[in-house]
């Protein structure tokens, strides 16, 4: 399995504070990984620093063999990345289908795949984004990364806040990305179980850095209960 | 094919328009046919700068930079024609022109390739700084014409012939219209196209959210510099006809005044709806003409309902009757 992204001792701030105090991480094609710690732990920044939209301050992040360092972040999201963020953020005034127009990119995935990832977005593709129930925007967010037709998946806290059943149809969408479509996936989450159905790989983060990498299977209850406090 | 209630009202306001010029023309009121000239070419400038403002969210008080463009570019080539004398005989001869088709052309080209330059330099900032920006600019433009002698300084230019189209009297009012009209309905049609395409779904995201747009992978400083090229072309189109209109060309279409204006057409008619442009240069129009001959000081009629409109009616006249904009789809 080749190798799709690579953080090695990745250091980042926000101003005077420093949030990332060496990151690494490793993720090959076609496979998913779980990135998890507790909250505060750096997850959502290192995932900002892969994206481009926090500049490292010393480390070196690279995906599909090519150093990141310089780079725009739509340049960044060009080279293959599809960001889910955090807290959904569509574009509230604009439509379902609007939504997924506006960031198509020529690809497998298109507006008639996505529906039938998520049929719920076919029955609303008129609505505006900002009428939709917080599941429905989650599927609209993971919809607008796809129409860009990316290498890696990138599922910043996906699941947050959502009802029981809404969040079985994510998990379920995600292990179909996965099986169906090979598609390579770093999801960011603090279910363990659902997790455990999809993820592959898992890199630990404490206090801003790797504590743990290894398989998905090898975490031992002393690790989870050492790292994320479950 | 159905039409959606912002496409229905652009049509009944368009139609309104001209149902005024042929009851003019019926009834031998040449004048009122002018004012209606002015009015379809302040609402082409107004859609111009809806492009820009409406669609992009970029507030410009420099599109009289564009319109001014669009006027001198007229105004020079049919000075040119009108004395006999070259624009340039090195390192090609260039002559002036009295056809529309070429001056049209070069009044877009040129206009189109000023705001290229300046929304390279002025997008770069947002907020207040790019309203300065641009209205900097604006006074830059002006200055350097009043200060240009060769093409009459501060006392602008006259032209004595009317530019001629191939098939047309263009002195005769309602045919200059007709010309103005097809203008006006071209652009409301590029408009409505624009604003539904996936170009406009992006200029409008962009505008929402620059982040999310760069997390898809797309670079909101170029979309916005097509959207205010186009923008500055299209309100360009609308000088040149302007000083046709007028026969006269001066910097004053190139003042903040003349840029103030154009942003009021699109306010009192409703930012971002595709016929509030046409909707608010009507009303200026009709305005400027009945309160213009009772006062001087009509404009503080205008300020009254302007304030009224940003106070009580965010959507413009247009959004008082048709109500909240629908989804683009």
């Amino acid at each position: 399995m080749s190798l799709l992204l690579q953080l090695e001792g990745v250091t980042a701030s926000y101003g005077p504070s420093q949030a990332l105090f060496g990151v690494d991480l490793s993720l090959g094609e076609g496979e998913v990984l779980a990135l998890m710690g507790r909250n505060g732990m750096g997850k959502s920044t290192t995932i900002k620093v892969i994206c481009r939209l926090l500049h490292p301050q010393d480390g070196r992040v690279t995906f599909d063999g090519r150093d990141m360092a310089g780079l725009a972040p739509h340049r960044a999201a060009r080279a293959g990345l599809g960001l889910v963020p955090e807290g959904r953020r569509c574009f509230g005034p604009l439509t379902v289908h609007e939504n997924l127009t506006a960031a198509a990119r020529k690809g497998p995935w298109n507006i008639a795949a996505v529906e039938t990832l998520f049929p719920r977005l076919g029955e609303r593709r008129g609505q505006i984004a900002a009428s939709l129930s917080g599941g429905e925007q989650q599927m609209l967010s993971i919809g607008r990364a796809l129409m860009t037709n990316p290498r890696l998946l990138i599922l910043d806290e996906a699941t947050e806040g959502l009802a029981p059943t809404i969040r079985q149809e994510i998990w379920t969408a995600i292990a179909g990305l996965k099986q169906r479509d090979g598609l390579s996936i770093l999801v960011v989450d603090k279910s363990l179980k659902e997790l455990g159905t999809v993820a592959d790989h898992a890199t630990l983060l404490e206090k801003g850095a790797t504590v743990w990498q290894g398989r998905f299977a090898d975490l031992t209850p002393e690790v989870t209960d050492r790292y994320l406090g479950v | 094919m159905s039409l959606n209630r912002e496409t229905t009202a652009s049509l009944i306001v368009m139609a309104a328009l001209l149902s005024t010029v042929l009851w003019a023309e019926a009834t031998g009121e040449p004048f009122t046919i002018t004012l209606a000239t002015r009015a379809a070419i302040f609402a082409l400038a107004g859609i111009g700068l809806n492009l820009a403002l409406g669609m992009g969210g970029m507030v410009s008080l420099g599109h009289a930079v564009f319109f001014g463009i669009g006027g001198y570019a007229m105004g020079i080539l049919a000075s040119h024609a009108q004395t006999f004398t070259p624009l340039t005989t090195w390192p090609i001869l260039i002559e002036g022109t009295n056809a529309m088709p070429v001056i049209w052309l070069v009044a877009v080209i040129s206009s189109a390739l000023a705001a290229l330059a300046i929304g390279a330099l002025t997008l770069r900032t947002s907020g207040v700084y790019f309203i300065m920006i641009t209205l900097a600019f604006g006074q830059m433009f002006y200055y350097f014409m009043t200060g240009w002698p060769a093409y009459g300084g501060e006392d602008g230019l006259s032209i004595y012939v009317r530019n001629g189209f191939p098939g047309l009297n263009t002195l005769d009012p309602i045919q200059f219209f007709a010309i103005c009209f097809a203008f006006l309905a071209c652009a409301l049609w590029l408009y409505i196209r624009v604003d539904a395409s996936p170009f406009g779904l992006t200029l409008s995201a962009a505008r929402q959210n620059e982040a999310r747009l760069r997390a898809v992978g797309i670079d909101p400083f170029r979309i916005r510099l097509v959207a205010f090229t186009l923008s500055g072309a299209v309100t360009g189109l609308a000088g040149a006809l302007f000083a046709d209109l007028n026969r006269f060309v001066s910097p004053a279409m190139f003042s903040w005044q003349t840029s103030g204006e154009i942003v009021i057409f699109v306010i009192l008619g409703g930012v971002g709806r595709p016929i509030g442009p046409v909707v608010g240069a009507g009303l200026y129009v009709l305005l400027e003409h009945t309160l213009g001959d009772v006062s001087d000081y009509w404009q503080i009629v205008l300020g009254a309902i302007l304030l009224a409109i940003v106070l009580f009616a965010r959507g413009g006249l247009t959004g008082l009757v048709l109500g909240r904009p629908l989804p683009h789809g």
